[in-house]
Formats: C-alpha cells, sequence, structure tokens
C-alpha cells in the first residue's frame, strides 16, 4: 500500500513542480524575446510581469470552451490531454539527482524515443479532429516533419548510446567523464537541430505557421483546451532541454561545492536560452527545405557521427573490458571536432546550391542609357 | 561561407539583448521605469533625503520595482486624433471635405448666422470628421486656407463603438487647442511645443496677419 501512495505523491509533485516551472517560464520565453527585439516583454502584472502566466491561465479557462458542431468530440476532446502526457512522461526517467524520480528504467533513451512519438498522433489528431482545412494542413505538416526527423534524432542517440554502452539515462551520466557535447558534437547538433523540429519550434515551426495556417492545429481550439495544448507546447523545449542535458552535457556531473541539481538546471537552462535565442532571430524554413533539409543534410551528418563513433570505439576500447578511459575520449573528442566541422562545411557546400548563382552580376539593360538620352 | 549569415543575425539579436538603450530609444510607454535619482528629482530633493523620507519606495527604485507615468514622449509634429479646430478662423469654405480621399469629414452651412460681415463667413450647423475611418494623412489641413484646422496633439482615444469616433462640432468646439505643429512652420518658428500643455488662442494660429478693415477696403478699392 505504502508504495503506490508514494508513487502518486512524488509523481504529483513532479507533475505540479513541471507545470508551474512551464508557467515560468512562458513569462521568460516572452520577456527574453522582447528583449531581444528592442520591445519590453509583459511588464503590467506583478513586478516585472511575473504573474503574467497566471493571469493568462485564469483567462484561458474562463473563456467558452468551443467545440465546433462538425468537429470529432471525442477525438478532440483526446487531442491536448495526448500532447501534454507524454511531456510529463519524460520527466519520469530524468535523473535530476543521483537517481531518477519514478522510474530507473535500463532503457531509458528508448522510453524517451517512443514516448515522445505519441506527440505526433496528438498533433495529428487534433488537426483531424478539428474539421478545418488550416488545421488539417497543420496536421499533416506535422506527420510528415515529426516522422522525417525522428530518424536523424534516433541516429544521434544511438551515437550516445553505443558510446556510453548503457541506454539507462543514469549510467549514460555516469558514463561522462568528458561531456558527450565535446566528444560527438556532430551528434549534439544534429539532436538539437532535429529537436527543435519534433517540438516544431523556430525555425522549424511551419506546423503552427502563423503567418500560412493560422496557428495550424490549434486554430479550433479554444479555452482550456488551448491552454493544454500551449502549456505542452511550452513544456517541450524544458524538456528537450532536460534530456539533451542528461545526454550531452553530463547530467548532474560538475565541480563539488556547487549540488548536483543546481548544475543540473544551469545547463538546462543555457540550452533553453540557446533555443529562445534561435527564436529570436533566424526566420522560419519553407515546407520542402525542411523536409530536405532533414533527409539530405541532417541524416547523412547523424550517420557520419554514428560510423565514426562506432570505429572509433572498436580501435580505442579496452580489448578485454570494453571500457574506455578518460585520455580515449579526450581522442575522440579531438578527432571529432575536426570531422564535424569538415562535415558540416562539406553539407553546407552541397546543399547550398552555390552552382545556381550568376558568377558575376548582370548588367542592367538599362546601364548605359544616361549617355545616349543626354 | 554558408551561416555566416546565421551567426550574424544571432550577434544582432544578442546585442539588442545586452545594450538595448545603446542602439534604440526605447520609449517605456505608458509607464517608465525610474530609479532612486530620478525619483528624489522628482520629488524636488536629493536622493539622501529621499530615502529617509520614504525608505520603502525608494528600496523599491533600486530593485527596479517603481515605474511613473509617461504619457508624452511625442514629437511636435506627432499627427495626432482629435482635429485641432478654431472656429473663429473658419469660413465653411468645405475645402477640407473636398481635398479629404476618403470623405469623411461633413460640412452642412447656414447663411451666416452669426452677426456677420455679409460674404465673410458661413455659419456652421454640422462639422463631423469620423476618426475611425481617418487615415491622417492631414490632406485637409494642407488644405486649409484659413488655418483654422490643424492636426491635433492627443492619442489614445479609443472606443468601443464606430459612431463614438465621429468627432462632432461641439467637441472640436471643447476640445484644448493645442494643434500639432505638422505642416504649420509658424509655429515651429514661434517654438511652439503642443507637448508642453501651453493652449495656442485662434489669434496666434495663422500665417499670415488679418489684414484690418482698411487694409481690406483699400484692397477692394484697388480692384
Amino acid at each position: 500500500m505504502a508504495y503506490p501512495i508514494a508513487a502518486v505523491a512524488m509523481a504529483f509533485l513532479v507533475i505540479n513542480a513541471m507545470v508551474m516551472t512551464t508557467a515560468l517560464y512562458t513569462w521568460f520565453e516572452r520577456r527574453m524575446l522582447g528583449r531581444f527585439q528592442a520591445r519590453l516583454g509583459p511588464n503590467r502584472w506583478g513586478p516585472f510581469g511575473l504573474f503574467q502566466p497566471f493571469a493568462d491561465v485564469l483567462k484561458l479557462i474562463a473563456k467558452e470552451d468551443i467545440i465546433p458542431d462538425t468537429a470529432d468530440k471525442p477525438a478532440f476532446t483526446v487531442a491536448p490531454i495526448m500532447l501534454l502526457v507524454p511531456m510529463f512522461l519524460v520527466f519520469a526517467v530524468i535523473p535530476l539527482g543521483t537517481d531518477s524520480f519514478l522510474g530507473k528504467l535500463n532503457i531509458g533513451v528508448l522510453f524517451i524515443v517512443g514516448v515522445t512519438g505519441v506527440s505526433s498522433l496528438a498533433i495529428f489528431t487534433a488537426g483531424w479532429a478539428s474539421r478545418n482545412k488550416y488545421a488539417m494542413f497543420g496536421a499533416m505538416r506535422a506527420v510528415a516533419m515529426l516522422i522525417s526527423y525522428e530518424v536523424p534524432m534516433a541516429l544521434a542517440l544511438t551515437g550516445v548510446v553505443i558510446l556510453a554502452g548503457s541506454m539507462s539515462l543514469v549510467g549514460i551520466v555516469d558514463a561522462q567523464s568528458v561531456p558527450y557535447l565535446l566528444v560527438q558534437p556532430l551528434g549534439f547538433f544534429v539532436f538539437m537541430t532535429a529537436a527543435a523540429a519534433e517540438m516544431s519550434r523556430a525555425p522549424f515551426d511551419m506546423i503552427e505557421a502563423e503567418s500560412e495556417l493560422g496557428g495550424g492545429y490549434v486554430t479550433e481550439y479554444a479555452g482550456i483546451k488551448f491552454a493544454i495544448l500551449q502549456l505542452a507546447e511550452f513544456m517541450a523545449p524544458i524538456a528537450t532541454a532536460a534530456v539533451a542535458t542528461v545526454l550531452f552535457l553530463g547530467g548532474t556531473r560538475g565541480f563539488d561545492p556547487i549540488p548536483g541539481p543546481v548544475w543540473f538546471v544551469a545547463k538546462a537552462f543555457v540550452l533553453v536560452f540557446l533555443m529562445l535565442w534561435i527564436r529570436a532571430t533566424w526566420p522560419r524554413l519553407r515546407v520542402d527545405q525542411i523536409m530536405g533539409f532533414a533527409w539530405k543534410a541532417l541524416l547523412p551528418l547523424a550517420l557520419v557521427n554514428m560510423f565514426v563513433v562506432a570505429i572509433e570505439l572498436v580501435v580505442l576500447q579496452d580489448s578485454e573490458t570494453g571500457a574506455l578511459t578518460s585520455l580515449d575520449l579526450w581522442i575522440m573528442t579531438a578527432v571529432n571536432w575536426v570531422i564535424a566541422v569538415a562535415a558540416i562545411v562539406v553539407m553546407a557546400n552541397v546543399l547550398g546550391q552555390r552552382r545556381l548563382r550568376p558568377e558575376t552580376p548582370v548588367p542592367s539593360p538599362l546601364a548605359n542609357m544616361t549617355a545616349e538620352a543626354d | 561561407m554558408y551561416g555566416t549569415g546565421l551567426a550574424k543575425g544571432l550577434t544582432v539579436t544578442l546585442k539588442n539583448l545586452v545594450l538595448p538603450g545603446r542602439f534604440f530609444t526605447v520609449h517605456q510607454y505608458p509607464n517608465r521605469r525610474i530609479g532612486p535619482m530620478g525619483l528624489a528629482r522628482m520629488a524636488g530633493t536629493n536622493v539622501v533625503g529621499y530615502s529617509l523620507k520614504n525608505p520603502g519606495r525608494a528600496i523599491k527604485a533600486v530593485l527596479g520595482l517603481v515605474s511613473v507615468e509617461d504619457r508624452d514622449p511625442r514629437h511636435p509634429r506627432f499627427r495626432g486624433q482629435e482635429f485641432n479646430f478654431y472656429e473663429q478662423r473658419c469660413t465653411g469654405c468645405a475645402s477640407c471635405a473636398k481635398y479629404c480621399p476618403l470623405g469623411i469629414i461633413k460640412i452642412v452651412t447656414n447663411r451666416s448666422g452669426e452677426a456677420m460681415q455679409e460674404g465673410e463667413k458661413y455659419g456652421l450647423e454640422v462639422f463631423d470628421i469620423d476618426i475611425g475611418r481617418c487615415m491622417f494623412c492631414g490632406l485637409c489641413v494642407e488644405a486649409c486656407p484659413y488655418d483654422a484646422l490643424h492636426m491635433g496633439s492627443t492619442f489614445e482615444e479609443g472606443d468601443y463603438r464606430r459612431r463614438g469616433l465621429v468627432i462632432g462640432i461641439d467637441r472640436l468646439r471643447d476640445a484644448p487647442k493645442r494643434p500639432s505643429t505638422w505642416f504649420r512652420p509658424q509655429f515651429e518658428a514661434r517654438g511652439y511645443d503642443p507637448g508642453s500643455g501651453e493652449e495656442l488662442p485662434w489669434q496666434d494660429a495663422g500665417r499670415h496677419e488679418k489684414p484690418t478693415t482698411g487694409e481690406q477696403s483699400e484692397r477692394w478699392a484697388r480692384r
């Protein structure tokens, strides 16, 4: 009896902590976007506008919960929950301290990949149930894009897994005597790019594409369902940052006087800020550019990363125990940075279509008009 | 080199983040954050005296939590809502209505209702400007031959209904006379600023001196 009560209490704690963090993160994101664009951002409600998320939530809860007449009502209702639950499930396996909160899975990475895959189903359900062409467009784009980007993301994760020799997130953290950001920069690049597409954030946010689709799959949602969709959407960067912190930045590892959770939060915060910075700066890609980028650029880069890591592992690891020393990791770091830069430059030049640009500027036919006109 | 443009964009936004005031003039409308020095200057004392008198507000100001109203960050030539209208200068010629590209000015006149000289001016019955459709091009102001109509200097005139945005003659009469200096070089030459709160009487609004009756009769005699 004690175990279920403890589990429910722990789950309650984690879910509420995540919701509060997300609420504060919405404030942070809007405020920082304002600063990035030389605005102020929300500043009316509470010190520095800190109570803005609560005002937003109250407003959304107070609004009428509209379901369109022609909508598929059960699916329309279930879709927001389907989108939100995977985000919570991701946090069940994140080792915020020396151990995970809820589930000490030995297949944590697989669990995360599988659980976040549900979100594409949820987005498609939301778009389909809305019976709205823009929502449907958003849903179709979402399915095409999310499935495409699952592939390079999973391959990037494979690099981490074969290097750590474990699929458990705790095991991966333990194996990182050198952060894997340094050991496989290419994998980190591919993972962060694919993750940005997975959670449909700028510059890959064509699922929502406010200027083209009027919000995509959220077009028909209002009231508390819209609030839940937004909650899931804003929780995604935090979940991604947490996963990337575990996989590439060494999780709770750090110097001694500062405790592990603080290190974890600080690293995740840096990643969140990076995603925010990119969102504030880069414009959205076109549909064909996004799909091409996944299959032509990210997939080869992820494969290069995986093969390089695998070959280095075979060459460097101890033939008896299969263990890697810190020195081995540093050697891999040196090699992999060179390979990463070379691979990205080559890929950019192959994909960059430099051939299609005219070599010399074509003179205007009107260039010599002035002499004749006089 | 591919990708340099992306990095350049990132540096631009990072500059905004780190030093917004260095690169842009950000007006913190409608409230402006204020520090302890500014608070003390507004209260007319020095910082030490102010913080001794109300320590709570001084501490809040140090933390950056105090803000004061700041609703006048505008240029004197700002083309505001609430047109500035001098009935004493208006002859009812309806040039403004003719020049308005949207046709939103409505004028109904009678034959000099006031005890005016015959032929000097018409009396105004209706003078409606539908601000809800106005694009503030200022052509009516340019067209006015007697400098009776000027752009206003106010803003924040929002309303819930369209008919509340129709400025009638009573509202134009009663509004404070603070014309914008847009297309009125004579105001700028005098150094008039509507933001200072000073009202401008109708006698001073013209481009030319008003001719005396003697000058007028002389001019008419020369014809």
